[in-house]
C-alpha cells in the first residue's frame, strides 16, 4: 500500500486536466529577480510577520515565471518530486476518521498573520482546517460552496474504495502537484498546513459511504 | 444623525445580502443590488474626507490643497482617473494613496514610518473603529474623478515597468497556500464560498473592479481602497502584511489599473 506508482490512473487524469488549461499566455523568466527584489522591499521584517513564506520553492518559482503552464520537461519533474514528497501517517492506514475529516474539510481556520488580523493563537486548538469549500463542492449539505476546484460531491460513491483510489485520494490531498503540476490547489500536506493523519481524516470523508458526501 | 443614517443603510443591506445568498450568484446582479448610490454610506465619509484634506496639519501645519496628483497643485478634477503615475519629485509610480502620503511628508512635514504604521494605517473593522484620515482623504479626492475614464500612466519607463512587474508579481506563487493573485482572478465565473472573484483578464469584470473602488465595504462599516484590498488580499493568501504605499503593492494596482483601461469610475462603490 505504500507507494505504487499508480500510473495509468495518473496519466488518465493528467490528461484530462489538460482540460481545464489556464486561459493566458505569459512569461516572466526575465523580470523574475526584480520581482523578487521589489518583493523584498515591500514586506518588511517586523512582529508579527514570517518573511520566510515570501521564499519559494523550485515548483512556486516554475509554476510562477511560467504562469502555471511549466514545459512538458519541467511538468515532469514537478510531478516527480512532488509525488516524491509525500508522506504516510505511522499507521499506514490512508482511510482515517471521516468524522474528524467533515470538521476539517468545513474549517479555515488558521495561518494568516500580521499584526492586523492574524488567526489568534488561542483558538489554535483544532489545528488548521483545509477550508475545502472555499473551492469544491463535496457535502450536498454544505450550499456555500466555491467553484475554483471541481464538484466532490458523491465522490465515493462514484469512484468506489479500491486501494488505488484511496491510495490516489490520499496523495492528491497531501500534494496535489503531484497529479497536475502547477495546480491551483494548495499541497495540504506537503506545506504543512495539515498533518498527514488529517489528510487520511479528510480522505475518509471523501471516499467513505457513511459519509455525508456519499449519500 | 450620521450615525443613524449609516447603521440604517447597513441593516437594509445586510438584510439583501443574506437574503440573496443562496440564489445562484451573479457579479452584476450582486452589482446592481448594491447600486444605490444616493444611499452609500461612503458619502459622509467622503465628506469627512473634504474637511481632512482641506485642514492645515503636521509640522508645517498646512493644508494638502497644494498637492500635486499628477494634473498641477492642487488640481483634483480628473486627477484620480490617471493614477497611478510616475512623479518626478519622489522618482516613481505611485498610486492615489501612496501619492497622499509623500504629500503629508513633503508638505505637511509628517515623518512617512509614523503614516504607514502597520498597526495605525488601517480602521479595525474588528474593533469597529471609523475611517482613518487617510482613508477618508483618498475617498475624496478619488470622487473628484467619479464619472471619467480610468486612464492611468503608462508610457513612461517607470510606468512601463511597474506595470509589467505588477503582473509578473500577480502569478508570484508563494506562502503555505502556494497562491498567486491569479489562483483566484485569472478564469471567469469562479467563486470562493459564495463570494464572486473578478478575473483580471476579463475587460468587462476588472473595470466593474476597479471603476469602484475606493469603495464602502458593508462588514467594515468604512471607506476602503485599493491599498487596502492588496493588504486584504495578501493576508488571505496568508503572507506577511504588505507595507502601504510599498513598490509591490503600487505595481500590482498599476496592473489592475492598466487593465481596467477606458472603465468609467463610478465612486464610491459598495462591496461586502
Ligand atoms: C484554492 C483552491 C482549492 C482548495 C482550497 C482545495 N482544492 Fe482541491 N482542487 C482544486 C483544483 C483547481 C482542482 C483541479 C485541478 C487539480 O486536479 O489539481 C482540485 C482537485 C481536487 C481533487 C481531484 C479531483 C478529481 O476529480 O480527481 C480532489 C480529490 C481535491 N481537489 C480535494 C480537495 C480537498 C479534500 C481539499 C481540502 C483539504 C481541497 N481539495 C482544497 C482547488 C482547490
Ligand atoms: C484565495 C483566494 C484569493 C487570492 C489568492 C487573492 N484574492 Fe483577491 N479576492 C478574493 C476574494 C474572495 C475577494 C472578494 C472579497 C469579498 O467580497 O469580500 C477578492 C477581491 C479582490 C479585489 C476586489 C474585487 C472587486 O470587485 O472589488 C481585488 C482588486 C483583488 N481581490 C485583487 C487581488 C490581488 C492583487 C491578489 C494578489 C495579491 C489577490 N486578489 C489574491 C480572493 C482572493
Amino acid at each position: 500500500m505504500m507507494k505504487p506508482m499508480i500510473t495509468s490512473l495518473t496519466l488518465t487524469l493528467t490528461i484530462m486536466s489538460a482540460g481545464t488549461a489556464f486561459a493566458v499566455d505569459k512569461d516572466f523568466t526575465q523580470i523574475n529577480s526584480k520581482i523578487d527584489a521589489m518583493v523584498a522591499k515591500s514586506f518588511p521584517a517586523g512582529e508579527g510577520q514570517d518573511l520566510s513564506r515570501l521564499k519559494q520553492d523550485e515548483t512556486q518559482k516554475k509554476c510562477s515565471v511560467r504562469a502555471n503552464k511549466p514545459t512538458a520537461t519541467e511538468a515532469a519533474e514537478i510531478m516527480a518530486r512532488e509525488r516524491a514528497s509525500i508522506k504516510y501517517p505511522e499507521s499506514g492506514n490512508l482511510m482515517g476518521d471521516w468524522k474528524k475529516g467533515e470538521k476539517l474539510v468545513k474549517s479555515g481556520f488558521g495561518m494568516r498573520i500580521g499584526v492586523i488580523e492574524p488567526d489568534p493563537v488561542a483558538k489554535q486548538k483544532g489545528g488548521n482546517g483545509g477550508n475545502c469549500y472555499a473551492c469544491h463542492a463535496i457535502s450536498p449539505k454544505e450550499v456555500a460552496a466555491g467553484n475554483i476546484g471541481n464538484s466532490l460531491v458523491g465522490y465515493g460513491k462514484t469512484r468506489g474504495t479500491s486501494a488505488e483510489i484511496i491510495q490516489y485520494t490520499y496523495d492528491k490531498i497531501y500534494n496535489a502537484q503531484a497529479f497536475m503540476p502547477c495546480s491551483n490547489m494548495p499541497r495540504f500536506g506537503h506545506n504543512g498546513i495539515i498533518t498527514a493523519q488529517q489528510v487520511a481524516d479528510i480522505t475518509a470523508f471523501l471516499l467513505s459511504p457513511e459519509s455525508p458526501v456519499n449519500q | 444623525m450620521k450615525k443613524s443614517l449609516l447603521s440604517l443603510t447597513v441593516v437594509a443591506l445586510s438584510g439583501l445580502m443574506t437574503g440573496n445568498a443562496f440564489a445562484e450568484p451573479s457579479v452584476d446582479a450582486y452589482r446592481a443590488q448594491l447600486a444605490d448610490k444616493d444611499a452609500n454610506p461612503g458619502l459622509i465619509i467622503i465628506e469627512e474626507g473634504g474637511d481632512y484634506f482641506k485642514a492645515k496639519a503636521g509640522p508645517k501645519n498646512v493644508s494638502l490643497e497644494k498637492c500635486d496628483f499628477g494634473l498641477g497643485a492642487g488640481v483634483l478634477k480628473g486627477a484620480y482617473a490617471q493614477l497611478p503615475r510616475y512623479f518626478k519629485d519622489t522618482d516613481r509610480v505611485e498610486d492615489l494613496e501612496s501619492r497622499l502620503v509623500s504629500c503629508m511628508v513633503n508638505l505637511q512635514g509628517f515623518k512617512r514610518e509614523e503614516i504607514i504604521d502597520r498597526k495605525k494605517i488601517f480602521a479595525n473593522q474588528r474593533k469597529k473603529q471609523e475611517n482613518t484620515r487617510l482613508e477618508a482623504m483618498a475617498a475624496y479626492v478619488a470622487y473628484q474623478s467619479d464619472g471619467m475614464k480610468i486612464k492611468p500612466g503608462s508610457t513612461h519607463a517607470k510606468e512601463k515597468e511597474a506595470i509589467a512587474l505588477g503582473e509578473g508579481l500577480f502569478w508570484r506563487r508563494h506562502g503555505t497556500m502556494d497562491f498567486s493573485c491569479a489562483s483566484c482572478h485569472s478564469e471567469d465565473g469562479k467563486r470562493v464560498r459564495l463570494q464572486p472573484l473578478v478575473n483580471a483578464y476579463n475587460s468587462h469584470d476588472i473595470q466593474a473592479t476597479m471603476t469602484t473602488w475606493p469603495t464602502y465595504r458593508v462588514s467594515h462599516n468604512v471607506v476602503r481602497n485599493n491599498q487596502h484590498r492588496m493588504w486584504d488580499c495578501n493576508w488571505q493568501m496568508r503572507l506577511p502584511d504588505i507595507e502601504y504605499g510599498s513598490d509591490a503593492a503600487v505595481a500590482l494596482i498599476a496592473f489592475l489599473t492598466k487593465q481596467a483601461e477606458g472603465g468609467t469610475l463610478n465612486i464610491p462603490g459598495m462591496k461586502r
